[in-house]
């Protein structure tokens, strides 16, 4: 009886975790037969899952088009520049609010992430006319500072639950051994938390990388990330889907292979140690 | 060198005052020990000691220079944590010689010591393992051997035995010890066990709600304790309290009898009861009376004890070994006492 009940229960938690994902991966599955559709096709009023003629024009066309290569290069260098830059100011940060806590610690914790509430577009205008007066528009490097800055509450707030987790008295260990606080960190702090650190760093190189708002209003072709490269396909000469779908199928494609290989990780990083 | 003077020495968490101005000379080689209830502040202080935790007010000097703002790493202390807060990324070989390469002591020289130590803690087999692949008992040793190499001028234990299991517990009692007679240097330890502090101690320090009660020899706390907590905390079985009646130019409110030198009589005796409990441990005989007016009292007899439980007994005590206690809990002179 027993064991009947909780084989069925098994039954309809699987269907229903496919169910699920089934409904989240759709949309990307149809981009991606979208892709190798004709544009015609693609805004068919009734369109057909697999029967149609497959092509890779969109492709090659969206390749002879824009400079992907570029696009691709500068998405590199914003997300991973952000990431370890961000890595930088959120260690120290989150030792400290881990393991030198005051009073106010948990309210700074508060207003660091309370600043993700705010709509971005709230501080586009300051933003625009510093970037403009510092020359940063349109380039890689002002990329790679918004998207620190932009990232910061959530690398420091996964940083800090990862740091408490591990033992204080293992850092004071250290310090009784002689370590200044730098030697704390890199020695014992660092190496203990690295499967935390290698998740944040993962999911801010994801987030990004997918991120549209600030890339798409601070660059124009000089610093354009792969968001601006598939934007351009929806705008000036009208809407043309089957392109539009190659091209985010060429941006999502090298992320979703870092998230497939570094799965693992990123669940254990999501679970923010929950899961031991 | 190991020698500390905490000066008018005070802590405070937010409002809560855990330390309340603390005096104590700890001389250079001498094994002290914290002992008191669990709260009373003990690790606090030893923590305070160490550095790792700043002190409100007052001075804590170390062999004669003021040290209270020295940060942990420059004060030449050694601390054992109760968790034993091993670097679990390190093998045993690297925990050890971890505050050596932190203070660029030469490669051979760092092999050299962890050899030694290695040889008086037989940590041979285990050098390079894992902490985790360890038991507590080795785990234990690990740390201190990762405390002695760096010869530190004192060492501070934190309730270091207190996850260890009954047996192995008397065992690394009996190897500390041993240990500091070999090395000869300071150690405070702090503990909430009475009979490690006993054991162990050259001197203990009783601690209760951040003060303390008393400073002496194991012998000085069990034959003169200052006041009835103290004459309460050191002993084993405790010692019986009685309330009695002040009486007109008498303040004794309470006398304490230990277990040991309650003894039944066949005349009238102080107290009369009736046996409850017997606990047999063999070498000796746990009694516990109940006596009208008094309360349970409890009777340390030979192991051979032929008394069984609802016996009537008559008991008494020798003068000399009848502690008085005024209202406040202060001991007071001897007097004689006569019963309720
Ligand atoms: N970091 C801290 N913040 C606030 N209170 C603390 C802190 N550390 C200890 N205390 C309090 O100080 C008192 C003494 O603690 P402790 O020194 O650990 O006692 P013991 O070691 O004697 O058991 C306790 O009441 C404890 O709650
Ligand atoms: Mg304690």
């Amino acid at each position: 009886m027993a064991t009947n009940n909780s084989n069925k229960s098994k039954i309809i938690y699987t269907a229903l975790a496919w169910g699920i994902s089934g409904m989240i991966f759709f949309p990307i599955l149809w981009t991606l037969l979208t892709s190798f559709k004709t544009e015609a096709e693609a805004i068919s009023a009734n369109p057909s899952l697999f029967m149609f003629d497959w092509t890779l024009e969109n492709y090659s066309d969206v390749l002879a088009r824009s400079p992907y290569f570029n696009h691709f290069w500068n998405s590199v260098v914003i997300s991973i520049g952000s990431s370890l830059l961000g890595l930088i100011i959120a260690i120290p940060a989150a030792w400290s609010m881990a393991f030198v806590q005051t009073k106010r610690t948990k309210h700074l914790l508060m207003w660091m992430l309370s600043t993700k509430m705010l709509p971005p577009v709230g501080v586009l205008i300051p933003i625009y006319l510093m970037f403009r007066d510092f020359s940063l528009l349109d380039t890689k490097l002002g990329l790679v500072i918004v998207m620190t800055l932009v990232n910061l509450p959530i690398m420091v707030w996964m940083l800090y639950t990862y740091f408490r987790e591990i033992p204080h008295e293992i850092l004071e260990a250290s310090r009784m051994d002689g370590c200044s606080i730098g030697e704390e960190i890199f020695h014992v702090l660092l190496p203990l938390a690295l499967p935390g650190i290698a998740s944040t760093l993962l999911l801010n190189v994801i987030l990004a990388w997918n991120e549209a708002f600030w890339t798409l209003i601070l660059t124009a072709a000089n610093a354009a990330p792969l968001t601006a490269f598939i934007a351009s396909y929806s705008s000036p000469e009208g809407l043309f889907y089957a392109k539009l779908s190659a091209a985010s199928v060429m941006a999502i494609v090298p992320i979703l292979i870092l998230g497939w290989f570094s799965q693992k990780q990123l669940v254990r990083g999501l679970s923010f140690g929950a899961v031991k | 060198m190991g020698s500390i003077t905490l000066k008018q020495v005070t802590k405070t968490f937010g409002d809560v005052n855990v330390i309340k101005p603390i005096d104590l000379q700890i001389h250079d080689g001498e094994f002290i020990v914290f002992v008191g209830p669990s709260g009373c502040g003990k690790s606090t202080l030893l923590r305070m000691i160490a550095g790792l935790e700043d002190t409100t007010s007052g001075n804590i000097d170390i062999d004669g220079k003021d040290a209270t703002n020295t940060p942990p790493a420059k004060r030449g202390l050694a601390m054992v944590f109760q968790s034993y807060a091993l670097y679990p990324h390190m093998s045993v070989r690297n925990n050890i010689a971890f505050p050596l390469k932190r203070a660029k002591v030469p490669p051979a020289e760092i092999e050299a010591k962890i050899a030694s130590a290695a040889k008086i803690l037989n940590l041979g087999d285990y050098l390079d393992r894992k902490p985790g692949q360890l038991s507590g008992g080795q785990r234990q040793r690990v740390a201190i051997g990762r405390a002695i190499v760096r010869q530190p001028s004192a060492f501070l234990f934190d309730e270091p035995l207190s996850n260890l299991d009954a047996s192995l517990r008397v065992n690394m009692r009996l190897e500390i010890s041993e240990l500091h007679k070999t090395l000869d240097t300071t150690m405070i330890y702090v503990t909430h066990d009475q009979v490690e502090a006993m054991t162990m101690a050259d001197r203990i320090a009783v601690f209760n709600a951040g003060v303390i009660e008393q400073v002496g020899t194991p012998l000085e706390l069990y034959q003169t304790p200052v006041n009835r907590f103290v004459a309460g905390f050191i002993g084993s079985p405790k010692m019986n309290f009685i309330e009695v009646e002040p009486v007109d130019g008498n303040p004794t409110s309470c006398v304490g009898v230990r277990p040991e030198h309650l003894k039944v009589t066949q005349d009238k005796g102080l107290w009369t009861g009736k046996v409850g409990v017997i606990e047999h441990l063999g070498s000796e005989t746990f009694l516990h009376i109940h006596v009208d007016g008094v309360g349970p009292l409890t009777l340390k007899a030979d192991g051979d004890c032929p008394l069984k439980y609802g016996d009537n007994v008559n008991l008494t005590a020798p003068q000399n070994k009848i502690m008085h206690f005024d209202a406040a809990g202060k001991t007071l002179p001897p007097t004689p006492f006569s019963g309720n």
